[in-house]
């Protein structure tokens, strides 16, 4: 039976060409809209943990309230002790001591005068210990576009666009200029070791990278982390587990109005990221959706044509004694068939398109230039399980309930009159 | 009837007061507060949300374009010495052996954490070329009789394009002064207290500075030894004078 329906589809192109071509085109796109959405949002997600929110956040409750300026003076104090607690306490969780500060970079000419300055973001992080994570979570070993890594403490790594705006090479000297952690003057001499691009408008608009201890030094914050950022070993946000986490740990504090003392917030607490997660995944549920839906209406209208189409086909068959029952199963055999191949078609299609996408990316850079979302400037689609059957479902059915719908009107053929209805 | 007759001498005593318009107050105040020039000892608390911290400085100033300050305590700051000449302001740190220059909105940051900024330093300038004064009233401010002054710039480059004054009737010497945004916007009080006479001037040896935007108890700016019209060396005021 399916072999005689696969005869027929293959050899009547009238019956089968159009719906192949509407599911294949359909399927393909909610696939690649899927993926694409997933990609775009995946990347700017890891790339908020990794640089700025990590999955869990460790800082002073005042650090907290004011965590956009990167108060350097609201800092936790004993940093390395509450490390050690949180590492013993919560396994599950990596976590790396940091110190976000702003300044200004000052290039020296041959004299030691100034001869260029420009305001920077600091990164102070651990960059040297043997066992660290952290140069990989700043991607810094392939970000790295001139020089090389850091050996010691005395040397930095600067954004690429930024030291070709000053004219700066790796082994040239710099002096950062800012505040400590008690508000004295912070001077400190670093050398370039080499140059970054992290393909964010944000970071690369002009960022300086060092080691922590350089930065504790540097800012007067002996034993002392701005921020400890908590990392899921399995690298994916556990939305559960970090509330679970968080609130145990908070629960363990001691109540009270210290506005020093330690707090812990989720990914999903830090700087608007609940209400970017909520917003962005309804619209990209949305979007899926209506993708999904107007495919379906489509399919479903060709189904209905394709249906009335046959009118005269159908009385020919009723006509030669063909049952309507048979008539009605071998046209949804038909259309699943259809629906099936232009799935298949599709989803490969779509998948494929989505693959390159992932590999190659799309350069966005230009149009993020004045954006202050930390969005990687070239956005990638994100392959997943549920693009395996997002478009293949709506795909098979809509076609497949378009011609259950127009066959119906197999049943309200009048086997007497049929042979008028074939005269005329 | 003795007490009317003394009630009588101290309202013509009082009266005897000539009356001043505001351009004369705000002439008055810059002659007690600027000079040719001046070298002063000073010690600046900062009370910050985490503690308190002081540091002592020597400053050297001529008129209102050259002035050099090198912090003398605590050990962290000793050595870092500030240059401004011209409108441009240099710093010095001894740890680093570095000069760099401060301008643009960096000027407008605070100078080692206080409630003061590189501005507020630098804009030296005589109340009387840059405002435009008005008398707002009369009143009384911790015992003493003020003129309330409502000033506006009438300059373009000035850092806070309109205060508001209490000013001592008597010594003509702001005891509370108020810094507004051009959105009036309050963003910095000072209270200016413990006047002497120096040199034949009044002036306050004590400000207690509140910048509004920022948390803490303000910094107390305490004037230690001041004196005016002195004999400094010109090489003060240079770049090379900062590395020595």
């Amino acid at each position: 039976m399916i072999r005689f329906l696969l005869k027929g589809i293959l050899h009547d192109r009238h019956r089968s060409l159009m719906p192949l071509i509407v599911i294949t085109i359909g399927v393909a796109l909610t696939v690649l809209g899927h993926a694409w959405i997933q990609g775009v949002m995946g990347e700017a997600y890891t790339m908020s943990a990794h640089f700025a929110t990590g999955h869990l956040k460790v800082m002073t409750r005042a650090y907290a309230d004011d965590q956009g300026q990167m108060p350097v003076d609201l800092a936790l104090t004993g940093s390395s002790g509450l490390t050690e607690r949180l590492a013993a306490e919560m396994p599950e969780i990596d976590w790396a001591p940091r110190i976000r500060f702003g300044g200004l970079i000052d290039f020296p000419d041959s004299a030691g005068e100034t001869r260029a300055q420009g305001p920077v973001a600091g990164y102070a992080i651990d960059l040297l210990s043997p066992a660290t994570r952290e140069p990989g979570r700043f991607n810094l070993p392939e970000a790295l576009l001139s020089g090389r890594m850091p050996r010691d403490a005395r040397e930095a790594l600067l954004t690429h666009d930024f030291a070709e705006k000053f004219a700066v090479q790796p082994g040239d000297p710099f002096t950062f200029f800012g505040s400590t952690m008690e508000g004295s003057l912070a001077f400190y001499n670093f050398t370039v070791a080499g140059t970054v691009r992290f393909g964010s408008e944000v970071l690369d608009h002009g960022a300086f990278i060092i080691d922590l201890t350089a930065g504790q030094q540097a800012l007067a914050m002996q034993d002392a982390a701005g921020e400890i950022l908590g990392f899921f070993r399995s690298g994916y946000f556990d939305a559960r587990a970090a509330q679970r986490l968080t609130d145990r740990f908070n629960s363990s504090q001691p109540a009270g109005t210290d506005e020093f003392a330690p707090v812990m917030i989720t990914m999903r607490d830090q700087e608007g990221m609940a209400q970017l997660m909520d917003y962005t995944n309804a619209i990209g549920s949305i979007m899926v959706l209506l993708f999904v839906v107007a495919m379906s209406v489509v399919l479903w209208n060709t189904g209905l044509i394709g249906g009335l189409r046959r009118h005269g086909e159908f009385g020919v068959r009723l006509a030669l004694g063909e049952e309507k029952g048979h008539i009605y199963r071998s046209l949804i055999g038909e259309a699943l068939l259809i629906g099936l191949i232009g799935s298949v078609t599709g989803t490969l299609l779509g998948l494929g398109l989505a693959w390159y996408m992932q590999v190659v990316g799309l350069d966005i850079g230009d149009a993020m230039k004045a954006s202050t979302m930390m969005v990687p400037a070239v956005v990638r689609t994100r392959i997943s399980a549920t693009d395996f059957w997002i478009g293949f479902l709506p795909g098979l059915l809509s076609m497949t309930l378009g011609n259950a719908l127009s066959g119906l009107r197999i049943y309200r053929r009048d086997t007497a009159q049929l042979f008028k209805e074939l005269e005329a | 009837m003795k007490c009317n007759i003394l009630c009588l001498i101290l309202v013509l005593a009082a009266g005897s007061v000539p009356a001043q318009t505001a351009g004369e107050i705000i002439r008055k105040i810059d002659d007690n507060l600027s000079a040719r020039n001046r070298v002063t000892e000073s010690a600046m608390t900062i009370h910050g949300r985490r503690g308190s911290r002081t540091l002592t400085a020597k400053s050297y100033a001529e008129g209102t374009r050259k002035a050099f300050t090198e912090y003398l305590s605590p050990a962290a700051e000793r050595g870092t010495k500030m240059l401004k000449l011209e409108g441009q302001l240099w710093i010095y740190s001894p740890g680093t052996d570095r000069t760099v220059q401060i301008s643009g909105h960096l000027l407008r940051q605070s100078v080692m954490g206080s409630d003061l900024s590189y501005e507020d330093m630098m804009d030296d300038r005589k109340l009387a070329e840059i405002y435009e004064p008005l008398i707002a009233g009369e009143e009384e401010l911790d015992g003493r009789p003020v003129w309330i002054l409502e000033l506006s710039a009438r300059v373009s480059d000035a850092a806070y394009p309109r205060q508001k004054l209490w000013v001592d009737r008597e010594r003509f010497v702001p005891l509370r002064q108020e810094l507004y945004a051009r959105s009036g916007k309050l963003l910095k009080t000072a209270l200016l207290s413990d006047l002497q006479r120096v040199g034949g001037r009044w002036y306050p040896m004590q400000v207690l500075y509140k910048d509004m935007l920022k948390q803490g108890k303000g910094t107390e700016f305490r004037t230690i030894q001041i004196a005016f019209d002195q004999a400094i060396p010109e090489w003060i005021f240079s770049k090379a004078a900062l590395k020595q």
